[in-house]
């Protein structure tokens, strides 16, 4: 090496490594999945393989993959915007807990024991060990948050005026949203699945169970959402040489997803029995605040780079678009990310939409929309990242940079035919998580056939784009030429907050939170509880 | 905290884009009883086979004209399997699982419902075209849950 000493980045490196290695893994289940539904007649295609790899394309992608990056770029940005971690026994520990419970639950999907999707909704009964590996997961996960926040408390002894820096600032809110979201499921996992998966008690009750698994299923889009903001917010605008628009404004919106992020759990539950009409209605208001801080964020995001254009000397009202620089892997990608965004969040709304939503639900709509939402603006903004990070951390050039610029445009593309496909096919009443979309040759379902060989289409070019992902990642490890390390370096904002204030009460912002919470949930789940009701049996068709 | 004037002007048009969302939900919600199935109803699943309303699945006229259908979805059909109905009045529906969860869902119209065991889903669609729907399962029920349908009937109103 040329005399430049890497910091130590280890702790980073392990966790990136696992959650490119769960999308590796998840992006192949994925292709063939796209091509199941299509009735494509692929050998060894049947039934118990394709829900087999639903389960483990939602638990890879959604819980592996989003969560080992998340907390890898946690450690990153605490050590670069604050100086140091604390507790690094801690954090090594709950790395290997966590891929511990990840192992061993991936080993309870592939064995065929537990296919019950990501959702794992009861009376469907996974064995033991795809719950307990699920809980391993999520302990490991408190660790970091464990450490980030020990961290951060350390650090704010030594700086009690500094204001929070933006980055970490984002990164501990995610945290606070985590700790929110799982303690739901933590609820849901220990007090029932985990007991009744190992016979100590014989029945759950179905729609307490999906209550506390929607209290975490919502903040947990907004956790793998948050780091992507900080992106966003922090490391594009510098990246592109603009700055960022409002520093202020964007703490705002970082504590916002703290208050309003989890009593809003019912949206998924619309058509559930068992809950009075008036909660879900409640959930729809709190719903629709949360779209308040995404949208404050599209204009800050969006004025950042027009800041960088202006920088560059354009005049005109859309040619500082031009002036971005698209054939860089790092911008495209989330450049991309972000227009895709915009259009799944729209779709969003609409979901969200009390009555509306009887239209959408479980069909394939709902996954036309994720795939936008994290699949999309969350994981091609991770991919990206990984381009920029991987000079900085390993202190290497990318290899096969013309397969990195292909990459995110692959994607897109891909995505706006799967996507796109698939809001249209479900709305004309196609369901979500099919092996087959012919219904006995119905009619209706006819009309959904060439669609979903659209979406199919759709799916390998996103397969493709995975590959080119993959091979530059692996390149740049492998064989990429050693250079010194480019800086780190954050978004300066057009205007400095200049001293620690509101928006860095994490606590107090934190205890308004629960109780808005308490407010959303305590009748509903009080009155479940209480009534008289019927427990379900296990299953196990699968 | 300074903000700048045209994010002013942004905010305020996101905080009214939502209010005139909510405004929509919340109005149709109170004005035209538009509620999504939220019946709160127990029953137990390991007896619906044997004993009480659901044994007896079927289609009835009550007694103002309105009409009831009593359905099961169980691993992996329906019953009853074809649904006949009049176009042009209430049909309600009441309907409940002996095993795992289920969905609901009639392709062309808005009845979308969650079949939970131990719980009555019910709710009332009225059905406006004669013709053919398709009725399909859309919660994952297990590894047929893609072949479990039935068909409902909408008859010309006599
Ligand atoms: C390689 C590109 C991808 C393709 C081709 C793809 C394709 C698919 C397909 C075909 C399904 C099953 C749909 C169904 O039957 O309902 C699915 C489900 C899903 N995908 Fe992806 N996907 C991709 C990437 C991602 C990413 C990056 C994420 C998130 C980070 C993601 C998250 C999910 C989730 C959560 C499900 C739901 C599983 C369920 O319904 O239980 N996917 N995907
Ligand atoms: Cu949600
Ligand atoms: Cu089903």
């Amino acid at each position: 090496m040329s005399g430049v000493e890497l910091p130590d980045r280890r702790l980073e490196v392990q966790h990136f490594a696992v959650a490119i290695a769960a999308f590796g893994l998840g992006a192949a289940m994925a292709v063939m999945q796209a091509l199941s539904r299509a009735d494509i007649p692929l050998p060894m295609r049947s039934e118990k393989l394709y829900y087999l790899s639903v389960t483990a394309h939602g638990v890879l992608m959604a819980l592996v993959f989003t969560t080992f990056f998340i907390m890898g770029l946690g450690y990153f940005v605490a050590r670069e915007t604050l100086g140091k971690l604390e507790w690094k026994g801690l954090a090594t520990g709950s790395f290997w807990l966590a891929l511990f419970g990840t192992l061993m639950t991936t080993v309870a999907i592939l064995s065929g024991t537990s296919t019950v999707l990501y959702t794992f909704y009861p009376p469907l009964q996974a064995h033991w060990s795809f719950y307990v590996g699920a809980t391993l997961l999520v302990v490991g996960s408190w660790g970091f948050c464990a450490v980030l926040i020990r961290t951060y408390v350390m650090w704010r002894k030594d700086h009690p005026e500094t204001p929070t820096p933006l980055a970490f600032h984002g990164m501990l809110v995610s945290v606070i949203v985590w700790i929110l979201a799982t303690s739901g499921l933590a609820v849901e996992v220990l007090t029932m699945l985990v007991p009744w998966s190992l016979g100590l008690i014989k029945t759950v009750d179905p729609v307490i169970a999906r209550t506390w698994f929607w209290w975490f299923g919502h903040p947990l889009t907004y956790f793998w959402l948050i780091p992507a903001y900080v992106v966003w917010y922090t490391i594009v605008p510098r990246h592109v040489e603009g700055k960022l628009f409002s520093d202020q404004l964007a703490r705002v919106v970082f504590i916002m997803f703290i208050l309003f992020s989890t009593p809003v759990g019912f949206h998924h539950q619309f058509t559930d029995p068992g809950i009075d009409a008036s909660w879900k209605l409640v959930h729809t208001i709190t719903t629709y605040m949360i779209l308040f801080p995404s949208l404050v964020t599209a204009f800050t995001v969006i004025a950042s780079l027009e800041v960088a254009g202006r920088l560059k000397g354009k005049k005109g009202l859309f040619d500082w678009i031009g002036a971005l620089p698209w054939k860089d892997p790092f911008f495209a990608s989330v450049g991309l990310a972000m227009l895709t965004f915009a259009v799944g969040g729209f779709g969003g709304a609409i979901n969200a939409a009390y009555a509306m939503n009887a239209m959408v639900h479980n069909t394939a709509w709902i996954m036309g929309h994720f795939h936008l939402t994290v699949g999309t603006a969350v994981a091609l903004t991770f991919m990206g990242l990984c381009y920029w990070l991987m000079p900085r951390v390993l202190g290497r050039e990318l290899k096969f940079p013309k397969l990195a610029i292909w990459q995110p445009y692959l994607w897109f593309v891909g995505m706006t035919i799967f996507g796109g496909i698939n809001h249209v096919v479900g709305l004309m009443g196609m369901p979500r998580r099919v092996y087959s979309g012919k219904f006995l040759d119905s009619e209706v379902a006819k009309g959904w056939e060439g669609m979903t060989l659209i979406s199919a289409y759709g799916g390998v070019i996103l397969f493709i784009s995975s590959l080119c992902f993959l091979a530059v990642i692996l390149g740049t490890w492998l064989w990429g030429k050693e250079i010194a390390p480019p800086e780190v370096a954050f978004s300066e904002p057009l205007e400095a907050t200049g001293k620690a204030g509101l928006w860095d009460r994490f606590g107090f912002w934190t205890v308004v939170a629960v109780v808005l919470i308490i407010a959303a949930y305590a009748v509903p789940l009080y009155d479940l509880y209480t009534m008289p009701r019927f427990e379900s049996l296990p299953f196990k068709p699968f | 905290m300074k903000v700048d004037l045209y994010e002013r002007i942004w905010i305020w048009a996101a905080a009214l884009m939502i209010i005139a969302f909510l405004a929509a939900v919340i109005f149709s919600a109170g004005s035209h009883a538009v509620h999504p199935p939220s019946r709160i109803e127990t029953v137990d699943p390991t007896k619906v086979l044997t004993e009480g309303e659901f044994t007896q699945a079927g289609v009835t006229t009550r007694e103002d004209g309105s009409v009831l259908v009593t359905g099961l979805a169980r691993m992996f059909v329906f019953t009853p399997g074809v649904m006949r109905v009049p176009a042009g009045v209430p049909v309600t529906f009441r309907l409940t699982s002996p095993d795992v969860i289920h969905g609901f869902q009639i392709v062309g119209t808005n009845a979308n419902a969650m079949v939970i065991p131990g719980y009555v889903s019910q709710f009332t669609v009225t059905f406006d075209r004669p013709g053919e729907y398709l009725v399909l399962c859309n919660e994952y029920c297990g590894l047929s849950h893609h072949l479990m349908q039935a068909k409902l009937i909408v008859e010309e109103a006599p």
